[in-house]
């Protein structure tokens, strides 16, 4: 292996939010605080655009970003962006900027600690989402998460400290599951030569190594559920949820944006990039079980958000079902289906991003989540009901709009899987109407009340925020085609994997 | 490539231009411009789809591709617009009447603000392109983009005056319905794409003996089921009659000429795979017939003039899937068209007589109209009579195909759709007697505001009471004259492929021209004695406050149909969500998480109390250990 | 001198060391008495070493473990300090050597 010192694309990705975070925590200044975030962000978003450009390859290759790291005990900084890597390091690149812009007004205490965990954060989701060493992969993955728990604990509203244990005791139990069974795995992986035929190292933690460990069919049967109990977690998939409605009420609005619209896709990219292609008997064995649970959390979920007053948790009940059907659509590992999912798991983080904005501004202007408490707002905020409206129509996947075609070929794969699961998955297309037309009808239209008459419109860099999730719905929505040449070599060489 | 039906996505483009322009400059654009720009890409859209019909009728029928919407290694979906006879037809039914309603509506919202009579024309403009989508769409899934496009600017319209929550419930409902109806065209088109990998309209019809009957029998019913969510049958109707709640022009545009129809026109697109499954035509005819009576028995009670007509849309639909149930096309579709002629007519007559009424809808309250509007009047009542089946007017030629058509496949059909057929002409007359027959029985401020409308509400209605007159002449029974039905030339090569399945399967015995004179016969004597009748009693009404009792009480409680589902359907969701969120999610799923924090702190506590604090205790308890590790490590 | 001799003194020294520190509640005697149990440790090692150096034919054979008893020695000493000290301070705040005075810890 050469020291192949060229700094990459994946590198910028992950070091420079890192960097920036560092310094954040320099500052002295709350208002220079939210320019420099804001400003980081950007770049960053600069460079990802770029990388989607200038780096050609589209499927994983390995180790041909690699540097030595701890050489002797086999693990080296190796990152590599394929379609999904990309998808997804976009998605975290464009969350970061729209979520700053729409909070620019939030007065925070402890500004550049608030700021610099954000960005930390930020690093370590693109850490995972590039990163094709196990070793690197679960440090990011605790990396973006630790954060998160001081986020939330100390900038969250009045029961954070139950709702920061609860996350963290879930998240935990399934980081360390997961632990295990990378050391595991790692304990089977045969022994790295060098050139000259020289050990280096008796096991390795690339995921190359990985990927050809050969276990025998008890073994990947139990490192399965490991490695899933992990994913399910941070996805989360019915029954492991109920951390979910609770973190996002109690944490502060930008961390819960970037909870929903991009941690949980660290799950979904867990299975796809290293459950699946590590586990393949188990996978056949238990894809059923975890299409059912999946199915169940559908429906189960979108029946919960029919009942949810609070806006935050109603909002939380339709992701369980969105990312559930994600999850489901996954484990078919049907092509049509996969690549809807990936494009799914960009749109989903848009659409999700906009419609906490439009909370956190109700939230911010009346002080209430309420939908019991609310009514009328289109008569004195009719922009911010537009921007709604739109968003909320994404959010039940109408055609043109971005969530359409991802949820109509996932559908299709779990068809093609099982007529049975997708009757009974597509019931939510119907209950989504229901809870979303519902929430909008009360929050929205009739007559306004003694609270809501005192709303006002928008303020300008609230409308840039939202115009940026708008214009990406209507764009992704009408012409997805780029996205699906992003990301369907990576979805052809995971499904070559399960012929 | 240089096909001249290339410049056909001008159609749907000029309303989306419109839609943008009225939407984005809602707050700068005055009234007339609004009402111009809104009329004026109609308009346009309307003469291009003239010249696409006569390129289509001098046999130019096209697929447009423009770009790839999907195409992945598992599925290709083009942006295509197909340009045959069935589609230019559509176009010309959309475009026109559309057109002519928008000018109507130009006056008729005169009274909105500026910023909502922008809103209000961005969303027809919106509507007519998505309608547009459904009906130009290339495959199944351009279809459904439309298909949905047309439930949003339903909902959007449905619930335009959004103060008042009951508009919003209506939107709701019509929203949630038609889902119900998409969850069922979802699955039809998942099924295809499973068995076929294609979407695509002459793909799928290419290769339709691919599929096993079993798969063409699901497949249709479910695209059947998305039918009757869009087009308001049975058991998806109820959210028609409520939509109502909406301006009248929308319900003149939507909800009676245009979107409605989609079910009629999917199924006609496909009539191919329905020819291929004889259960689900059954199942068509029988629903639509079913639909066609419940419907016309409630309208015969209501006293809304805008729920009558609704009612009676609803059965008109019934009536077209009778005609596609039991394989007549071309009926259908020539109904859908005089249809849309008469019913635009009679909605927007309606809503001359509601804008003149200062918004009153009871018919109770009106009477002796006659007088006071005579436009509105006559092209009224030439509208009741094209629908009540008269001839020579149009709707009696349609009707009648589709009568004739259900005869020949099983009498029983036909029977009952006469029945209803003297209904429609019994309720439409009760209407009209109500409405402009006999003496004023409103407040005397409304008699003193009464008044005929302006020329931008009347002229549409002259318009459209010409082709509620002729226009059914295009499409005369072979028995009147040979090859006056030139419809049904023009539509041949869509149904060319099921008429050679059928011809082929069976004879096709044509009726002999006695038997179908007696039926006609039959079915205008008894439609004209209903309505005479109706004309008889109702112009001599009388206000009352009788209670209803026994079959008329059901009746006009619409059936308790809304009831009926409230207690099977709603309550028992809300219930099964309020148990989830209640106990399965409290104290199930939550309850289990908490209670192993619970358990370790219980035992923490326990374990506590062995920290005794005395330091001879720990060092007892050290080496009672350490002779435990001996003896394990002794003897075990 | 057979080996058993010392492997009983041992046995003895250290149960009289145990028994000692479980009975008695003076800190200096307990103290006394963890003395006792790690020089009984000490013999045993050098006992051991002794026979180890007896049957081997390596002539650096068991010196390991004086040097283990040396290592003993010195961490005894140290601790003696420390414990001494603790014992120390304990007598000023207590004006008592009797451990069971020092349960303070467990409210």
């Amino acid at each position: 292996m050469d020291q192949n010192i060229s700094v990459t694309f994946p590198h910028v990705l992950i070091f420079f939010p890192l960097l920036a975070g560092l310094i954040t925590f320099l500052f002295k200044k709350d208002a220079a605080v939210k320019s420099w975030a804001l400003f980081s962000s950007i770049i960053t978003l600069i460079v990802s655009l770029l990388s989607l450009y200038y780096a050609n390859n589209k499927t994983l290759s390995g180790l041909d970003f690699n540097y030595e790291w701890l050489k002797h005990i086999g693990a080296s900084f190796s990152v590599s962006l394929d379609g999904m890597g990309r998808i997804l390091t976009l998605l975290t690149a464009i969350s970061f900027p729209i979520i700053f812009v729409a909070t620019y007004k939030n007065q925070y205490k402890n500004a550049p600690l608030f700021y610099g965990l954000l960005l930390l954060t930020q690093a370590g989701l693109m850490g995972v989402f590039v990163a094709t060493d196990a070793l690197i992969f679960y440090f990011f993955w605790e990396l973006a998460i630790i954060p998160v728990y001081f986020l939330c604990s100390r900038w969250g509203g009045e029961k954070r400290i139950q709702a920061t244990f609860k996350f963290f005791i879930y998240t935990f139990t399934g980081s360390l599951l997961m632990l295990v069974g990378i050391i595991y795995m790692y304990l089977h992986t045969t022994a790295i030569h060098d050139k000259a035929g020289l050990l280096i190292s008796e096991h390795s933690f690339s995921m190359s190594y990985f990927y050809a460990v050969t276990l025998s069919a008890p073994e990947q049967n139990w490192l399965f559920w490991l490695f899933f109990i992990a994913f399910a977690v941070k996805m989360p998939v019915f029954p492991f949820h109920t951390w979910q409605p609770d973190t996002y009420e109690q944490s502060p609005s930008a961390v819960t944006m970037v909870l929903s619209g991009v941690m949980v896709k660290m799950g979904l990219l867990g299975v796809i990039r290293w459950l699946l292609p590590m586990f393949p008997l188990a996978v056949a064995k238990f894809d059923t079980i975890v299409i059912i649970l999946s199915v169940t959390g559908i429906v189960y979920a979108s029946l919960l958000a029919i009942r949810q007053d609070d806006l935050k948790r109603l909002v939380a009940y339709s992701s369980i079902a969105h990312i559930g059907l994600m999850c489901a659509t996954i484990f078919t590992t049907k092509q049509i289906g996969l690549e809807g999912v990936m494009i799914q798991m960009f749109n989903h983080g848009i659409n999700i991003i906009g419609l906490w904005i439009v909370i956190e501004l109700i939230e911010k202007q009346l002080g209430v989540r309420k939908i019991s408490q609310l009514g009328g707002v289109a008569h004195k905020a009719p922009t911010l009901t537009i921007m709604l409206v739109v968003i909320a129509f994404a959010n039940i996947a109408l055609p043109l709009t971005n969530a359409f075609v991802g949820e109509f070929m996932m559908f299709s794969g779990l068809f093609q899987f099982s007529i049975c699961f997708a009757v009974v998955a597509l019931v939510s297309i119907i209950l989504a109407a229901v809870y979303t037309l519902n929430m909008v009808q009360k929050v929205f239209y009739g007559p306004s009340n003694s609270l809501t008459a005192t709303m006002k419109e928008i303020s300008v860099n609230e409308q840039i925020a939202l115009s940026i999730v708008v214009v990406a719905i209507f764009l992704t929505g009408i012409y997805p085609q780029p996205l699906f040449d992003l990301t369907k070599d990576t979805v052809a060489e995971i499904i070559t994997r399960f012929k | 490539m240089s096909n001249t039906l290339q410049i056909v996505w001008l159609i749907p483009f000029l309303p989306l231009i419109g839609f943008l322009i009225n939407g984005l400059g809602r707050k700068q654009l005055s009234k007339s411009l609004t009402g111009i720009i809104g009329s004026g890409v109609i308009l346009a859209s309307f003469l291009i789809s003239i010249f696409v019909f006569f390129q289509v009728k001098n046999g130019n029928s096209h697929v447009a591709h423009y770009f790839d919407f999907i195409n992945t290694g598992s599925l290709k979906v083009g942006f295509d617009f197909q340009i045959d006879q069935l589609s230019s037809l559509f176009l010309l039914i959309i475009t026109g009447v559309g057109f002519l309603i928008h000018v109507y509506s130009t006056s008729y919202m005169h009274e909105e603000e500026s910023k909502d009579f922008a809103k209000y024309f961005a969303y027809l403009n919106l509507f007519v392109f998505s309608m547009l989508l459904l009906v130009m769409g290339g495959n199944y899934i351009i279809m459904f983009i439309g298909w949905e496009g047309v439930g949003l600017c339903s909902y959007l319209l449905i619930g335009f005056w959004f103060k008042d929550n009951n508009n919003n419930d209506a939107a709701k409902k019509a929203f949630i319905m038609n889902r119900i109806g998409d969850f069922g065209f979802l699955l039809a088109v998942f099924w295809l794409i499973a068995k076929l990998g294609t979407t695509n309209y002459h793909d799928v019809f290419d290769q339709v003996s691919k599929l096993s009957s079993f798969d063409i029998t699901g497949i249709t019913l479910l695209l059947f089921l998305g039918a009757t969510g869009k087009s308001a049958q049975i058991p998806l109707y109820t959210w028609l009659p409520d939509a109502m709640a909406g301006p009248t022009p929308v319900s003149a545009l939507i909800h009676a000429a245009t979107m409605v129809t989609a079910g009629i026109y999917m199924i006609a697109r496909s009539n191919i795979l329905f020819t291929m499954a004889p259960l689900t035509q059954s199942v068509v005819a029988v629903i639509g017939l079913a639909t066609a009576v419940v419907a016309a028995t409630i309208a015969l009670k209501q006293n809304d003039i805008k729920k009558v007509l609704a009612y009676s849309t609803v059965s008109q639909l019934g009536y077209m899937f009778l005609g596609l149930g039991v394989g007549a096309y071309t009926g259908a579709v020539f109904h859908v068209m005089t249809h849309a002629f008469f019913k635009a007519l009679l909605f927007l007559g309606a809503g001359s007589v509601i804008h003149a009424m200062g918004g009153e809808q009871d018919m109770r309250n009106m009477g002796g109209l006659k007088k006071y509007m005579s436009i509105t009047h006559i092209t009224f009542l030439l509208g009741c009579l094209a629908i009540a089946g008269m001839p020579p007017f149009s709707g009696f030629f349609s009707k009648d195909e589709i009568l004739a058509a259900a005869f020949e496949k099983n009498p029983v059909y036909w029977g009952v759709g006469v029945l209803t057929a003297f209904m429609t002409a019994f309720y439409m007359f009760r209407l009209y007697g109500l409405t402009f027959l006999g003496k004023f029985r409103g407040t005397h401020d409304q008699e003193h505001h009464l008044h005929e409308s302006p020329s931008a509400i009347t002229i549409p209605l002259i318009i459209l009471a010409i082709l509620a007159v002729v226009g059914g002449w295009i499409g005369i029974p072979e028995v009147f004259m040979h090859g006056g039905h030139r419809l049904e030339a023009f539509l041949e090569p869509i149904f060319a492929q099921s008429n050679t399945l059928v011809t082929s399967l069976n004879e096709k015995h044509a009726l002999s021209q006695t038997t179908e004179y007696a039926l006609m016969a039959v079915s205008v004597a008894g439609a004209l004695i209903a309505l005479l009748y109706a004309w008889n009693k109702f112009s001599k009404y009388e206000k009352s406050i009788e209670e209803e009792t026994g079959f008329a009480k059901v009746i006009s409680n619409k059936w308790y149909v809304d009831e009926f589902y409230n207690a099977i359907v709603v309550k028992p969701i809300q219930s099964i969500a309020g148990f989830f969120s209640n106990v399965v999610e409290k104290k199930g799923i939550d309850g289990f998480v908490n209670g192993v924090g619970k358990a370790v702190n219980y035992g923490s506590r326990q374990i506590r109390l062995l920290q005794t604090g005395q330091v001879s205790a720990y060092m007892l308890m050290m080496v009672v250990a350490i002779l435990i590790l001996f003896i394990i490590q002794l003897f075990l | 001198m057979p080996i058993n001799y010392y492997i009983f003194l041992a046995l003895a020294l250290f149960t009289i060391g145990v028994i000692g520190v479980l009975t008695r509640r003076n800190a200096i005697i307990i103290f006394m008495c963890i003395e006792l149990m790690l020089n009984a440790a000490n013999l045993l090692l050098v006992a051991f070493s002794k026979l180890h150096t007896a049957t081997s034919n390596i002539a650096t054979a068991g010196s390991d473990a004086q040097i283990f008893v040396f290592f003993i020695m010195i961490v005894a000493a140290a601790e003696v300090s420390v414990g001494l000290a603790i014992i120390v301070m304990m007598y000023r705040n207590t004006h008592s050597v009797d451990v069971n005075f020092l349960n303070r810890l467990k409210n």
